[in-house]
């Protein structure tokens, strides 16, 4: 095969741009097509997305502080807490979630890089757009304020163009994921390196896979309820309108058959990311490897047959109550297994407490809280009760951020070494997870007692004789908490960037193969493409078990990875080179989005952007 | 250093020969595939909405007012036939016979865009004569948006095919990309199936009223 080791030449006049050559300097990162540039996008993207949705979080607790406070007025106050739901959802878990597999599938399953490179980086944009197109509706006519799953006819009566905003906005980036969940379960099935069979893979490979199957089969039915709640706004059609002999609930049943699976689209990786730190600090293998990836999968089929138990309230009637609680009951069984074999992975492990290991722990220890106030609204007589009070919001808060944000802050810190060549001190680290499992709890846990007592969700406030005012001030100083430590988090983040870069390959004495290059990786990940033998290759490359069961470090010299893998020096390695293509063709979406809401010209605009983007793109000529 | 050892490369190269991938599919078919998997629950939500709705309008005209099951039977003869000469124009380019599968692609262009227009012929009569539009009744609503999607994949698909001969025409599409005129293949008989069903749900069976 022809092949330069880096981009050579701007193209040869062929195609709209000369092809961008810089793969270093601020400017790389708009052209970039490297997983892993884009893996640390995603990241930093979603973490200002985080601070945004945590201010936005403060903002909600400030007001129910104290009871009868006015801090910001009912609608602000709606706008508020849906723009918190939206950006958590959208804008942080999803593509924080997106960071990691990003930059670390290939690196586990030893590809180059993804299936379709400059597909990766237009994905990314388009999230990026999309996210700064929902954002832009606090100055074009205020933001959506009908809650994070807009319930019609409300989302479509409401006379702000706030949930036009929602509708179109959700529409691109829910494009962004599945041009990426086709791009990346295309990766995990197509481009493992020799001897990466499905049942070698990492957890975290296999819950990658099961979520962006997830995503490319619910996406769809969300973008056809947001098509038609755009549709009702925007051109006065009639399908969630009563009065023509339209049904709101269609919208529930579209918004949650998409919205169930979402629930998993957000664990699922971080329960992949716990199922590589607690092995690694336990020093045992996986306990239940296959049981664990079957669960996923699992996970991943129910997850597609339990959206009504979000409806129990609505009156579709006992028998299909009844068959939505057993089903969200079954559910509860794979994930209570997958409990089971973490516990199993620490039994007489030889445990270590590192910050990754910590935030692997309280992942979960709060994810167990979660479940269980989880398996109470498969009960439908006390989910009547629960529906709609903060009950509900605690339970969710559990396994989305006792959950979710745990398991991917604990990733963080577990490959920041690997990702940025330098370590997150360990010390601020621990602190951070103390006060922000502390400040989490008192939070969360409170919101439980003030839902079973009927405090109801989304009130902009409340008397005080209802006697609500304690558990809610102490949630509110738990929101400040975690606030403080999201801000030491900040703190250990930029002070890692002082010290020198350059840490060893493997720092944790980890299992997978993401360790066994340097850190952080070259552009061309590996220069041999390793072979793999066996699950937790480079443990195995490392350690042999004697006879007797003991462990033994392989000689040096062995078939074992040094403390220095190969280097090389990518000579002969093709990689994609950069592209101004991915990034053009994504300002279309928002374009036309402007256009649908304030004029046809400009929606025709962003069309010929998108295509004019799409053509070039096509049309470019390979770096070769 | 040999270092490209059965290493699946990236886009670029993958056009050129078939890397060894993990499954033995190219990577571009597998994505297609998925992509049109997902496509499945696009049309499916909109069908059901559909569906769903059948029967409910309040006010007409109602679907046996204005369906001239004729003139779509036609219409629909002519989109399937369609997925014939996609065949033949891959089946021309497998064979290295790029005149051949120019006329193909461009037959099957023309057969789609001949569907399309008598889409929008169909839909000015009904907006015009029946005076049935987007807002006039739920049926109006959801006949116009679900059979509207379809028009649009199968404009995209147009889109796609004349791009491919007009590449063709430079010489650029040659036995060994005959992948690509796989691809397009793939997706255009997908959206001349999902046709055959919303053909049979919305036209051929009666809704009472």
């Amino acid at each position: 095969m022809a092949s330069v080791s880096v981009p050579a030449g701007g193209g040869r006049g062929r195609g709209l741009l000369a092809r961008p050559t810089a793969t270093t300097g601020f400017w790389s990162w708009f052209t970039t097509v490297d997983h892993k540039k884009i893996g640390i996008l995603y990241g930093i993207t979603s973490f200002a997305f985080f601070i945004v949705g945590g201010s936005e979080a403060l903002l909600i607790r400030l007001q129910l502080a104290r009871p009868d406070q006015n801090i910001l007025k009912p609608s602000v106050y709606n706008e508020i807490f849906t723009m918190h739901g939206i950006t958590m959802v959208f804008l942080v878990v999803m593509p924080l979630s997106a960071a990691f597999i990003n930059f670390l599938v290939p690196l586990m399953i030893g590809a180059r890089d993804v299936a379709f490179p400059r597909l990766n980086a237009f994905s990314y944009w388009v999230f990026l757009v999309g996210g700064i197109f929902i954002y832009s509706s606090w100055f074009l006519g205020g933001a959506p304020d009908g809650g994070w799953f807009g319930y019609a006819p409300n989302s479509v009566v409401d006379p702000s163009r706030g949930m036009t905003f929602y509708a179109i906005g959700l529409i691109i980036t829910g494009i962004a994921s599945t041009v990426s969940a086709v791009n990346l379960a295309v990766t995990i099935l197509n481009m493992r390196a020799p001897g990466m069979t499905l049942f070698r893979m990492p957890v975290f490979v296999w819950m990658s896979l099961v979520v962006q199957l997830l995503l490319a089969f619910s996406l769809p039915i969300i973008t056809v309820g947001l098509v038609e709640l755009l549709f009702d706004r925007r051109f006065g059609t009639h399908f969630f309108d009563p009065a023509a002999g339209g049904d709101p609930v269609l919208w529930q049943h579209l918004f949650w058959l998409f919205g169930h699976p979402e629930v998993y689209i957000l664990v699922l990786p971080a329960m992949g990311i716990v199922s590589e730190i607690l092995p690694v600090f336990s020093r045992k293998p996986l306990f239940g490897y296959q049981f664990v990836v079957f669960s996923g999968i699992a996970i991943g089929f129910i997850g597609f047959g339990v959206w009504a138990h979000h409806m129990f309230a609505v009156g579709l009637g006992p028998v299909a109550n009844t068959a939505f609680g057993i089903s969200t009951m079954i559910i509860g069984v794979p994930t209570g297994v997958k409990i089971f074999n973490w516990l199993g992975t620490m039994w007489k492990g030889d445990i270590r407490f590192t910050t990754p290991m910590l935030f692997a722990i309280g992942f979960v220890a709060m994810f167990v809280i979660g479940g269980l106030s989880g398996v109470t609204h498969a009960v439908v007589p006390s989910d009547y009760q629960q529906t709609d009070t903060y009950y509900i919001v605690a339970h969710f808060h559990y396994v989305l951020f006792g959950g979710a944000i745990f398991g991917l802050f604990g990733g963080m810190y577990y490959w920041w070494p690997k990702v940025f060549g330098r370590m997150l001190s360990e010390k601020v680290g621990k602190l951070h997870f103390w006060m922000m499992l502390i400040g989490f709890n008192m939070t969360f846990g409170p919101m439980h007692i003030l839902g079973l007592q009927g405090m109801p969700r989304r009130i902009q406030s409340y008397p005080a004789s209802l006697g609500l005012d304690f558990w809610n001030l102490v949630s509110t100083i738990g929101s400040f908490t975690i606030a403080l430590s999201v801000l030491i988090f900040i703190v250990n983040a930029v002070s890692s960037f002082r010290k020198p870069k350059g840490m060893e390959a493997d720092p944790w004495d980890a299992r997978t193969l993401e360790w066994s290059t340097t850190s952080p990786p070259p552009e061309y990940n590996f220069a041999e493409v390793p072979v793999v033998h066996s699950l937790d290759e480079l443990w195995h490359r490392k350690y042999a078990e004697t006879e007797g069961g003991r462990v033994v470090p392989v000689a040096a010299g062995g078939s074992g990875t040094e403390a220095h893998p190969p280097q090389g020096d990518g000579h002969g390695i093709h990689l994609p080179g950069p592209s101004y293509f991915p990034v053009l063709a994504s300002i279309g979406f928002p374009v036309l989005g402007y256009g649908i809401i304030f004029n046809w010209p400009l929606a025709v605009a962003g069309v010929v952007i998108l295509l004019t983007g799409l053509f070039g793109w096509a049309l470019e000529p390979s770096a070769e | 250093m040999a270092s490209d050892i059965a290493q699946p490369a990236g886009t670029h190269g993958a056009q050129i020969q078939h890397p060894v991938t993990s499954t033995g599919l190219p990577n571009m078919k597998l994505a297609m595939w998925l992509f049109l998997a997902s496509d499945c629950l696009l049309f499916g939500a909109l069908i059901s909405t559909y569906v769903l709705y059948r029967g409910s309008s309040i006010v007409g005209p109602y679907p046996s007012d204005v369906f001239d099951i004729g003139y779509t039977s036609v219409s629909s003869f002519v989109l399937l036939a369609s997925s014939l000469t996609m065949v033949l124009a891959l089946s021309a380019i497998q064979r290295g016979d790029q005149a051949r599968m120019r006329i193909w692609l461009l037959a099957t262009a023309m057969l789609g865009m001949t569907f399309v227009g008598g889409q929008v012929y169909e839909f000015t009569t009904f907006f015009h004569h029946d005076h049935l539009s987007l807002t006039t009744n739920l049926f109006g609503t959801t006949f116009y948006v679900l059979t509207g999607f379809h028009g649009t994949h199968v404009a995209i698909g147009i889109l796609m095919l004349l791009s491919v001969f007009g590449l063709s025409l430079g010489g650029r599409i040659t036995q060994d990309k005959a992948e690509t005129v796989e691809l397009i293949g793939l997706y255009w008989h997908f959206v001349d199936i999902v046709w055959i069903i919303i053909f049979t749900v919305v036209y051929l069976i009666p809704t009472g009223k």
